[in-house]
Parts: structure tokens; C-alpha cells; sequence
């Protein structure tokens, strides 16, 4: 499962390799103590998201953030947070190894993950992400272009939600 | 599926993103222990099984992961109105 897949597929799908992930849970009243440690301004409506380097940040709630970064940056991350717990109360848990990342490209990549998705995805927009589910199973989605989507998924729920896009997709590849 | 408005995340979203959390603005007493049997039963038990608007808590717990106060009809099923946890029952409600 760690290579691309399938030969009659309409959208292309590819399993990233493992990169740190954060979830950050900060008093809204903080945040800018978190965005300052951070270097950028984390946004505060669940589903905007704010990049900087290799740093991404998404709002999932009013206190909630995950935070995706590279392997040469995640030292940085956590010392500057640790950093900041003696003045400003707040919670940074890793999560690397908790979920693993899908990501869905082509101009059917929207029909795809609606086979699945109970989301009005024309309302997610290119830049957006947000946490949701696909089939039963508890995701974060993050639409980067009108065609490019990453699922975010707990790692013990990969092959059911591998086998089940990989499927659609052959669905949709055959025109069905 | 009923579609359900957040009021986090200001967004009319799928049922299934959502839990059910019980009836709406029960307080726990502050000291139970001076409480009768039959009180402690009813605040633990006894619900107002409302037909028709009904004030009853839900959590997007597959999005943001707020709790927040709704009224549901529970006859015809529709919502009427979604307010976030904390804010006071509403006095009326829109038709
Ligand atoms: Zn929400």
C-alpha cells in the first residue's frame, strides 16, 4: 500500500509518506501567544488554514488546531512551544503516528471522495479543510486546489477507507 | 438526512458529523446532597418528552467537537433553531 495504485483509475491516488502532525488546543483569548512561538498568524474560523515554510495550520474548532509540518522542522515546533508552556497554558500533542495521508487528484477527485462524503464539497473551498467523515469513519480533509484533496485518516482506518476509494474509482474510471 | 446548522462553525452541515446529547438546560444541583431521593430521581430521570419543540443538546463531534443547544421539532423533525452552549433559552421561536 505504499506505492500508487491500480491502472484503470480516473483520479490519482497516492498514500504520503509519515510527517509530524501536531494538535495544538490553546484558550481562544491565547491564540496570538501560539501564533507568535508559531511564526504565523493562526486563523481562527474552523476550516481556514495559514502556511508558512513547511508549516501548515488548520482551525478544526474555536480552541482546535492541527498543525503538519516536515521531519526537519519538528524540533523547532516543539521547542518553541515548550517554550512557551511555563507562561501560556496550552496543549501540543504529536500525532505522526495516529493518522496517515491520502491524496486524491484529477477533476473527478470531487465525485470521488462524494461516494463517501456527506459533505457539501463545492462548499469546501481550494484553501479550506475541515474535519468530517468519510463513510463511518472520522477524517480531516483539506482541499488544496479544485481538483486536489488529502484525507487525513486514523491509521487503523486506512485499508477500509483505501479499499473503498479504490474501488469508486475504478467505478468511475469504467463509467459507472 | 437532516442538515443541521453549527453555530461554531456557522455552516448548515450532515447529520452524520453530529451526536445527540440529551434534553437542553438541566442543571445539575448544586448540592445534591441535601436533595430527597424523588428530586435526585427526577433531575436523573424524569425528561420533558415534549411533542413538538423540544430544547435538546447536540455535538459536532465530527467537526469542530462543540457542544451547542438546538430546538427540534419533534414531530415533524426540523430543526428551528441552533444557539451555541451557555447562551440563555430562547423566549420564542421563529415559525
Ligand atoms: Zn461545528
Amino acid at each position: 500500500m505504499t506505492t500508487p495504485m491500480t491502472t484503470a483509475s480516473a483520479v490519482s491516488l497516492s498514500l504520503l509518506p509519515e510527517f509530524p502532525r501536531y494538535s495544538l488546543r490553546i484558550d481562544p483569548a491565547d491564540v496570538s501567544a501560539a501564533s507568535e512561538v508559531l511564526g504565523l498568524e493562526l486563523p481562527t474560523r474552523p476550516g481556514q488554514r495559514a502556511a508558512t515554510g513547511s508549516r501548515l495550520a488548520l482551525c478544526l474548532g474555536p480552541d482546535e488546531w492541527v498543525l503538519y509540518t516536515d521531519e526537519a522542522d519538528a524540533q523547532a515546533v516543539e521547542a518553541a512551544f515548550a517554550a512557551l508552556y511555563p507562561v501560556t497554558p496550552h496543549s501540543l500533542i504529536a500525532i505522526s503516528d495516529r493518522e496517515r495521508t491520502i491524496t486524491l487528484s484529477g477533476p473527478q477527485a470531487a465525485e470521488l471522495l462524494s461516494t463517501s462524503c456527506p459533505r457539501d464539497l463545492t462548499a469546501i473551498a481550494p484553501g479550506t479543510g475541515t474535519r468530517t467523515v468519510f463513510d463511518t469513519v472520522q477524517i480531516v480533509l483539506l482541499r488544496d486546489s479544485e481538483s486536489d484533496f488529502r484525507i487525513e485518516v486514523g491509521r487503523s482506518f486506512l485499508p477500509h477507507v483505501w479499499a473503498l476509494l479504490e474501488r469508486a474509482n475504478r467505478e468511475l474510471a469504467a463509467g459507472l | 438526512m437532516l442538515l443541521i446548522h453549527c453555530p461554531y462553525c456557522e455552516a448548515t452541515l450532515p447529520e452524520l458529523e453530529f451526536t445527540y446529547a440529551g434534553e437542553a438546560h438541566i442543571a445539575r444541583p448544586a448540592d445534591p446532597s441535601t436533595m430527597s431521593d424523588e428530586q435526585w430521581r427526577d433531575f436523573l430521570f424524569i425528561r420533558t418528552n415534549a411533542r413538538g419543540p423540544h430544547f435538546e443538546r447536540w455535538r459536532h463531534a465530527h467537526g469542530c467537537g462543540r457542544f451547542f443547544n438546538a430546538v427540534r421539532d419533534t414531530v415533524s423533525d426540523k430543526f428551528l433553531l441552533t444557539y451555541k452552549a451557555g447562551e440563555p433559552k430562547p423566549e420564542s421561536l421563529p415559525e
